[in-house]
């Protein structure tokens, strides 16, 4: 597929979305599982980086460090997704938790899916995920990354 | 007219002494002969509150009725009316009860402030609007009645009113901030002695971080500023892509050292679809998250706003993303590159491609 300056993919409003929340990093199996569902779905991928505020810190408080590590893993997610003709419309999120961070970002936007890696790196423990079962705001996808 | 003087003595819980120290400051000034009136007090019923109280001038509290519940509030006009010079407000994250003039007691404060009248407030930190889920997490307690942080940030001083830990659960067990009968359930909730730790922590943190930020505006006022430090305006607009161009600057603003700005220029009257506001809503987010200032103007035209604001934030630095433009627009209108490039003498212009189409390139 060649993508130049006149070729990006566009995003319809309309457009299901398929949210991917990780912290730390994201498996490329997860990664890999996320981009099929949504390519299957003609949907736009949306890769949420969450970001933890320390109690200590007012909620506001700029993460320049955390960001620091959030925004190359960002840029290998785009660069996936364009590779593999699915839009993507990348978050970063926060809160004093990682599921507060989910909840802060369900308020203000609707998904169609929810895909979630469970355990290793960037998962959720499983009392996140009975969390992410209970509240999500669309179907859920688990995927356990690969051993 | 000017605006009044504006102290808050923040506390970091129940009876570390903020209402005492008010009136305390209140009798003191009277003595130095300014006019001095009690606007609000909440004496929790404290015999040492109330006896300080003595020889002060209360302005009568404003009976509301809630069904059969009769409630007190402060009487703002009637405080404006008497024109002290001086006002003590106690308890200033307070709500109002429905129909009074205003929701809050800071924006009665607020009020007084604006008939020129002095006003000495407290404030127990866990109101703090950005604290609360931290509150909430150490303490397990729900602080529902909150106030914004602006408010410190914009009063004249803040004071802490400090009390260590120990010497708080003290005061409990004297029976000097609740009656005897609370004062066990008391100690082994909300007074346990890591919670007042980490309360006070946290009013310590905010007192020392107000008086930081207090003296480097004396230090760097904002001409100087602009003379020492480079400065970043990233354009954006409610797409996804723009999530992207923002990011890049951010990263090249912390490289430089430099603040990082997001401007959204808007045409008068446009409309934004679902998908808009929800990209112009993350926009707004993500600037938080990187600690950059969202600006939204309306205007015609785009690049006279660019140079406006890069004009008036002392921009070294300009990104925008790979613009959209056909070539047919671009011999037509022009490219916003160019432009941006005439317009803006000395400003280091920056196009933030997209690297995952950097692969399409052959020879």
């Amino acid at each position: 597929m060649r993508l130049g300056r006149r070729h990006h993919l566009a995003l319809d409003s309309d457009a299901r979305r398929v949210l991917v929340p990780f912290v730390g990093e994201l498996d490329p199996t997860v990664l890999a599982a996320s981009l099929r569902i949504a390519k299957a779905e003609n949907a736009v991928l949306v890769p949420a980086y969450l970001l933890i505020v320390p109690l200590g810190l007012p909620e506001d408080s700029p993460l320049t460090a955390e960001v620091e590590m959030a925004l190359p893993l960002l840029e290998a997610v785009e660069h996936a997704a364009l590779k593999e003709g699915v839009p993507v419309d990348a978050r970063i999120e926060k809160g004093r938790s990682l599921t507060h961070a989910l909840q802060r970002l369900w308020e203000v936007e609707d998904f169609d899916r929810v895909v979630v890696p469970a355990a290793a790196n960037g998962g959720f423990t499983p009392k996140d995920l009975m969390w992410i079962l209970a509240h999500a705001p669309g179907e859920t996808a688990i995927l356990r990354p690969a051993a | 007219m000017a605006r009044g003087h504006y102290r808050i003595l923040l506390g970091a819980a129940a009876g570390v002494g903020k209402t005492y120290r008010m009136l305390q400051e209140g009798q003191q000034a009277q003595a130095e002969g300014r006019d001095v009136v009690i606007g609000y007090l909440e004496p929790h019923d404290r015999p040492d509150t109330l006896r300080l109280a003595e020889g002060l001038e209360i302005v009568p509290k404003l009976r509301t009725k809630r069904g059969n519940l009769e409630l007190n509030e402060m009487d703002v006009d009637a405080v404006i009316r008497r024109a002290p010079e001086l006002a003590l407000v106690d308890e200033l994250a307070h709500t109002n009860a429905t129909g009074t003039r205003n929701q809050k007691r800071y924006e009665d404060i607020d009020d007084i402030l604006d008939a020129g009248i002095d006003v000495i407030s407290t404030v127990n930190v866990q109101h703090l609007e950005s604290l609360n889920d931290a509150v909430f997490e150490m303490t397990d307690v729900r602080v529902r009645e909150t106030f914004p942080d602006r408010i410190l940030d914009e009063a004249d001083e803040v004071v802490l009113v400090d009390l260590a830990p120990e010497g708080l659960q003290n005061r409990l067990r004297a029976g000097k901030i609740y009656g005897k009968d609370r004062v066990d359930a008391a100690l082994s909730n909300f007074f346990r002695l890591d919670n007042l730790s980490a309360l006070r922590e946290l009013a310590l943190r905010e007192v020392a971080e107000d008086v930081e930020e207090r003296r480097q505006e004396v230090l760097l006022d904002p001409l100087s500023k602009q003379a020492v430090q480079e400065r970043v305006l990233v354009l954006v607009k409610p797409e996804p892509e723009s999530q992207r161009v923002l990011r890049r600057a951010w990263r090249s603003a912390q490289r430089l050292g430099a603040d990082l700005d997001a401007l959204w220029v808007r045409r008068p009257g446009e409309q934004l679809d679902d998908g808009k506001m929800t990209s112009l809503a993350a926009l707004r987010r993500l600037a938080v998250i990187l600690g950059a200032e969202f600006i939204e103007e309306e205007a015609d035209d785009l690049v006279s706003a660019v140079r406006r604001n890069v004009f008036d934030r002392g921009s070294t630095y300009v990104f925008v993303g790979t613009p959209d433009e056909s070539r047919r627009r671009e011999i037509l209108h022009g490219s916003l590159v160019s432009a941006l490039v005439r317009e803006l003498p000395g400003v280091d212009i920056r196009v933030v491609a997209n690297r995952a189409e950097r692969r399409e390139l052959s020879p």
